[in-house]
């Protein structure tokens, strides 16, 4: 776990960035290894960005310590940056060009040959299923698609490291799935993926291991299903009562219907249970002649650790 | 076993060092040129835009150069030789379209890359850096600048206005205009905050544009106000590209150049800076 052990591509130590007065990452420990997909999950506002420009060399650290492929972002930033690949939270495809030619110039950017360009630019449109888009113009393409241009143009230099800042957010189901899918492929080529993501199923989809940030410090880490086991329970009951405010169902649930409850977190609309047996929880709910209006039975997610975490939710 | 130092490399390091500390310049990967590939890529489906910036001096030159001119006569272009006025006021024409195409660029182009495509966010995600955004940029804006002058100069040549082989060095000497004006376009474009800042700019190069000794001697100024025009940078650009048209070489221009080399180095290293402090928070 140093940042001389050439498996470890990212360290960082009491990493710190501030800006002004405000501190946006506060001193975080991080290790990635090579060929591991990597998570930062938080909400908005978690310091999770930043983190991801001070790795990606166009933010220098405000603190601590941070090397990138055994190297220091301050006095290397060129040669690593040819070693990443980023997928920046907004597409900044170069629309004054083609699809095709956003391959070609990017690939230039980096040095490669003009032939080497074509030939991997051609492949990249494979890849991210634009073949047929190649010279059209990236305005009228869906969400989706761009997404993917992006994608395929982050890996123009064959990425040791590919840094995904919130790499669906705005895509609708079937396109996540769709880039999804190609973030998997690349997984089993090898490549090191580095994503936030405010979406725990995205987490748990994509990430062997990942920290949980909130207001800029990493509060848990561990592989999706290890923080689930540690920070909740087996399953999960949910239940919504007829009324404006779910509060005042919190007792006659737990100590009233004698339902078996780790815990129970009341949210606006709805009341979590937090129980080794959900089907038991509901018997004993009905038992006890309380009627919700709607009853809900599930495993525990990301999202329920990060509620006992923080005391919110990852998506407001 | 080898454990001296060479001292001669040690003491270029020692140099480049201090020269890095007096000249403090963002980081670069030296591929500025990729970036004026893109740019002519860009302009390869668009190259009528080209033009629109390169007709207006053309039709200065034709309206008051060749039109006003028959009623003014001959101008003393300075040391008491007398020339038509066309032929006085095309050399300044010829400035002013390098400095057109370069400032174009410089400033609405780049503002739009700047704010609106956020072209550089995703350049300095690659190994290049804000330096060579600056370099490649305004070496595009310099090109351009130098085609307009090039395309002027063909102008000129048709229309018999050109009195001496000097004027080939007319191009070379555009060429620094358009580096000179596409680096303190650039610099300030860094400085816009929205579209109606580029109103400030028009205020700036209009006046420089008539005011510079482009349509009247620096002697038909008042007295007081020509220290004010020897310092504006466009009548820097004037008198060198006038005086080598005209076929009037003379020690003075190296001070011109000087100038105009300066302001270009000075926008350089102002422009990177603030790419750096802008995009690389």
């Amino acid at each position: 776990m140093d940042a001389d052990d050439p498996e470890v591509l990212i360290s960082a130590r009491g990493l710190t960035k501030r800006f002004d007065d405000f501190t946006a990452v506060d001193g975080i420990d991080v290790d990635v290894r090579r060929g591991e997909a990597f998570g930062f999950l938080g909400p908005n506002g978690a310091g999770k960005s930043s983190t991801m420009r001070m790795v990606g060399c166009v933010s220098p650290p405000s603190g601590g310590e941070l090397r990138i492929l055994g190297l220091d972002p301050r006095t290397d930033g060129p040669r690593i940056r040819a070693r990443l690949g980023v997928v920046p939270q907004r597409d900044t495809l170069d629309e004054e060009l083609t699809v095709a030619e956003n391959l070609v110039v990017y690939a230039r950017y980096f040095g490669i040959s003009r032939k080497a360009a074509h030939a991997k630019a051609a492949e990249l449109l494979e890849f991210a299923q634009l073949a047929e888009r190649a010279g059209s113009r990236v305005e009228p393409l869906s969400g989706g698609m761009k997404r993917r241009l992006t994608i395929a143009r982050s890996l123009v230099n064959d990425p040791e490291i590919l840094l995904l800042d919130e790499p669906t957010t705005g895509l609708d189901p079937q396109a996540r799935h769709v880039l999804w899918d190609r973030l998997f492929r690349l997984k089993r080529q090898g490549v090191t993926l580095v994503l936030t993501t405010h979406y725990m199923d995205e987490a748990e989809q994509l990430c062997d291991r990942l920290v949980v940030m909130d207001a800029g410090r990493i509060v848990a880490e561990g592989s999706p299903r290890s923080l689930i086991e540690e920070h909740s329970s087996r399953e999960v009951l949910e239940l919504r009562f007829p009324d404006d405010d779910n509060a005042p169902w919190a007792g006659p649930v737990t100590t009233g219907a004698g339902v078996l409850a780790e815990r129970v977190e009341v949210l606006p609309d709805r009341l979590l249970v937090y129980t080794p047996d959900g089907d038991a929880a509901v018997q004993a709910v009905h038992a006890a002649g309380l009627r919700p209006s709607s009853v809900l039975v599930r495993r525990s997610t990301l999202e329920d650790v990060f509620l006992h975490l923080t005391g919110r939710l990852l998506v407001d | 076993m080898t454990t001296a130092t060479p001292v001669p490399a040690a003491g270029r390091g020692a140099v480049l060092r201090a020269l890095a500390r007096a000249v403090p310049m963002p980081a670069g990967a030296g591929m500025a040129r990729m970036l004026v590939e893109r740019n002519a890529r860009v302009y390869r489906r668009g190259w009528l835009l080209l033009v629109s910036g390169f007709v207006e001096p053309v039709f200065y030159l034709f309206s008051l150069g060749v039109g006003l001119g028959a009623l003014v006569g001959d101008v003393d272009a300075g040391g008491g030789v007398l020339v038509p006025y066309a032929v006085f006021v095309a050399p300044a024409m010829l400035a002013s379209s390098a400095m057109n195409g370069a400032v174009f660029d410089s400033t609405f182009n780049v503002f739009f890359k700047l704010k609106y495509a956020r072209l550089y966010d995703s350049v300095l995600a690659t190994p290049l850096g804000p330096r060579d955004v600056a370099v490649g940029e305004i070496a595009w804006a310099q090109l351009r600048g130098g085609m307009y002058a090039v395309m002027f100069m063909l102008v000129m040549a048709a229309s018999g206005l050109l009195r001496s082989w000097w004027a080939l060095l007319a191009l070379p000497a555009a060429t620094l205009v358009g580096l000179a004006f596409a680096a303190v376009g650039m610099a300030a474009t860094t400085w816009m905050r929205s579209w109606q800042d580029f109103d400030l700019l028009n205020l700036v190069v209009l006046p420089m544009f008539l005011f510079s000794a482009t349509f009247f001697p620096l002697s038909t100024y008042p007295e007081g106000l020509q220290p004010v025009v020897r310092a504006l940078p466009l009548y820097h650009a004037v008198e060198l590209v006038r005086g080598l048209c005209l076929g009037l070489p003379d020690v003075s221009m190296l001070g011109h150049v000087a100038y105009l080399l300066v302001l270009g180095a000075g926008g350089v290293v102002v422009a990177a800076r603030r790419l750096d402090r802008l995009l690389l928070s």
